[in-house]
């Protein structure tokens, strides 16, 4: 998957003329944005608060080797077997190894973005082990074929008479889309029996409590918690940023998680879980294993965009985004949408093959407002595109241009005649204010673009006119 | 002796070109609030638009121009939230590596304002009693919001003139612009200005307001057909107070 300028333009277009998408894009992300701003106001200090956490993310990642290691240590002492992976193709292959050694033929899957990241469900499929998405929403765009639209809310873009249709192709029972319980439930039958019927659990994971070696998932559904406590085996793909060293630490990020994502003050169901069922327990799995991914997350760290892997995937940024809330979440080409999504796609999968993504961003900031980290994601766009012209991803004629118009504002004499000549240029095709383009040459294609003033400003001045005497007051 | 107090005009390369009228409706009450004017005529543009496209050899060399030109004055005045970002945060970011020029930078930035901020802070503006009533919708230009921080001054402007402020659904949502944004991607920039320019049609008002030229430029561009016009901060102003 990519996303040029022309493929996120191409598929931001079909988004647009969407109607149904557009509602649902429109309904879903403001009710996460008001949810989540009056989740905020009911915590006394909330400003302080995330001031506190960006402050620990900060310390954190300066360190987090260190805590890495701290927590490989705790996690192992609690039975958990901890891997590492360089590489997405690694933590596929730890992961495919597990099954095998244990003759798994059906995962079930909790939602995670990580192993959306690695392209896992593909691996697992082509290994003839069968993955099924236990979250509903990733259930239906797994039916659907479809990557995720948004990182918490992965069906965002399906209606429910889409879902109604998959729900009847996959059970053969005939469900009205106007029945929402009685789709629910019918999702619900039919994942009970892949959950009892499982070898083994896949999860994300929302944080590692080093101090503890303790992984924390959250869920609204519970179906997390069937994915890692009732198959005898539970593999969790956390990526290495996802690292808090305390419960303390822990405590504040779990306040703004919920609260910036759904704008509950928790979520349904808080999962810790510290190592494998122990002998006295009554149920839970016989192995815990937790594939720490790297990916291209490290090689940020020490450089001018270490600040990203603050990020703690609540998904406000894409809910505040006026881009995303038009152009939907798979113009980004890849799982990670939004601000976020343009940020990490290029730098975790390649800026060339992501190059419009620095592009899909007016600079508006919202997202650096809502961001419980603060994380300055324009800035990062900035440098990505700063990045772009050093690098020469930029097509030659863009750059050519670029530098001719930085040339003639630097020179007030060229700036005057080439906007002289311009004017006259113009002449044929300015009506009023605009210019009449005929719709190919239109830059703004439906908007009109504005025409030279008769005059400049500069032409105005230097003529006197606004001389107090003249009447200029 | 009251010396009159002075103050540059940075007209901005869009005013310049596009929309001069906005840069005599800024002289105007500039003047009417007490200041003497002045228009270093060697000034272009603050170079921006090629930080924001990632060319910074080339934004820092028109940061460099702008600096020279209106190092002598006291203070600096901009129609725009946007520029006026540019010179008081982003120049200090371009010449991080270059000290000396990052102290003209922060001298420059001391001394620079967007104009409603100028007008409520610095000049205390006082207009006289307003004569006439006119309800308009604002739009908060992102820089100028989210980056400066200015989002009461305008509307004290505003409200002091004689206007009454219908506010849309949500004023701080990006009009679409964005600089070459909207040239790069013109499918989600121009979805972008029709929403807003919905929610400000939602509010029965006349006429939309702005204080950014980009947002200006953006939002006539469509606006074609509804029944409300655009206009920047400093007209409306300028009319209301004459």
């Amino acid at each position: 998957m990519t996303a040029t300028m022309h493929e996120f333009r191409h598929s931001a277009f079909v988004a647009i003329e969407d109607i149904q998408l557009q509602s649902a894009l429109e309904g879903a992300t403001h009710k996460f944005g008001t949810g989540r701003t009056d989740a905020l106001a009911e915590v006394p200090e909330v400003e302080a608060m995330r001031d506190h956490f960006k402050k620990v993310r900060a310390a954190t990642l300066s360190q987090l080797a260190h805590h890495l290691e701290t927590f490989e240590k705790n996690a192992t002492a609690a039975g958990t077997q901890v891997h590492w992976a360089a590489t997405g193709d690694d933590a596929c292959r730890i992961v495919l190894d597990i099954a095998q050694k244990h003759g798994v033929k059906l995962v079930t899957k909790s939602k995670s973005m990580a192993t959306e990241e690695i392209h896992l469900n593909q691996v697992l499929s082509k290994a003839g082990i069968e993955p099924v998405e236990t979250d509903l929403g990733e259930w239906i765009i797994q039916l659907a074929g479809d990557p995720p639209s948004h990182i918490i809310a992965p069906a965002i873009h399906k209606t429910r008479h889409q879902i109604a249709e998959m729900f009847t192709k996959e059970t053969g029972q005939q469900v009205s889309a106007d029945d929402i319980p009685g789709l629910t439930e019918l999702a619900r039958q039919v994942l009970r029996q892949k959950f009892l019927a499982a070898g083994m659990g896949i999860s994300g994971g929302n944080i590692m409590v080093a101090e503890t070696g303790s992984l924390v998932l959250v869920m609204n559904e519970g179906n997390g918690r069937l994915v890692t406590s009732t198959p005898p085996v539970h593999v969790a793909v956390v990526g290495l940023e996802k690292l808090a060293p305390t419960w303390d630490d822990a405590a504040v990020w779990l306040s703004l998680l919920a609260r910036s994502s759904t704008g509950q003050a928790l979520t349904i169901y808080t999962n810790i879980i510290t190592g494998p069922a122990r002998p006295t327990d009554p149920d839970g799995p016989q192995e815990v294993h937790i594939v720490i991914l790297d990916n291209g997350r490290s090689k940020l760290i020490g450089t001018k965009y270490e600040e990203v892997l603050q990020c703690i995937r609540c998904g406000a940024c894409l809910n505040a985004c006026p881009v995303y809330r038009e152009a939907g979440g798979h113009a980004y080409g890849n799982p990670y949408s939004g601000p976020i999504g343009a940020v990490i796609a290029p730098l975790l999968f390649g800026l060339d093959k992501y190059s419009g993504l620095p592009h899909a961003s007016s600079l508006c900031g919202a997202c650096k407002d809502v961001c419980p980290a603060r994380i300055d994601l324009p800035r990062m766009l900035l440098e990505l595109r700063a990045d772009e012209v050093e690098q020469r991803v930029l097509p030659w004629w863009e750059s050519m241009s670029e530098r001719a118009a930085a040339f003639g504002l630097a020179n007030p004499g060229l700036f005057k005649y080439g906007t002289a000549v311009m004017r006259q240029l113009q002449r044929p095709l300015a009506k009023g204010d605009k210019l009449n383009l005929p719709g190919k040459l239109n830059p703004g294609q439906s908007r009109k673009t504005p025409a030279l003033a008769k005059r400049s400003f500069h032409d105005i001045w230097q003529s006197g006119e606004l001389d107090n005497k003249n009447g200029g007051e | 002796m009251n010396l009159p107090k002075r103050v540059a005009l940075l007209v901005t390369c869009t005013v310049d070109q596009l929309m001069p009228e906005v840069g005599v409706s800024t002289v105007k009450l500039l003047r009417r609030a007490g200041y003497e004017v002045d228009f270093p005529m060697e000034q272009t543009c603050c170079g921006q638009p090629f930080f924001n496209s990632g060319f910074r050899d080339e934004a820092r060399h028109l940061a460099k121009r702008t600096i020279a030109a209106f190092a002598k004055y006291d203070a600096v005045v901009l129609p725009s939230g946007s520029c006026t970002t540019m010179i008081r945060q982003e120049y200090l970011h371009l010449f991080e590596d270059e000290p000396d020029w990052q102290e003209h930078a922060r001298r420059l930035a001391d001394k620079t304002f967007e104009l409603s901020e100028f007008l409520v802070h610095q000049a205390k503006w006082d207009p006289p009693q307003p004569t006439e009533s006119r309800t308009i919708t604002y739009h908060d230009s992102c820089h100028m919001n989210r980056m400066l921080g200015v989002k009461e001054e305008p509307r004290q402007c505003l409200e002091a003139a004689g206007c009454t402020i219908d506010e849309m659904a949500e004023s701080e949502r990006c009009c679409g612009f964005g600089g070459l944004f909207c040239v790069r991607m013109p499918e989600v920039s121009n979805a972008m200005t029709n929403e807003k320019l919905r929610q400000a049609e939602d509010t029965h008002a006349p006429t939309l307001v702005t204080s950014d030229p980009g947002c200006l430029m953006q939002m006539r561009g469509l606006v074609d057909g509804k029944p409300f016009k655009v206009e920047h901060l400093a007209t409306v102003l300028e009319e209301m107070t004459r």
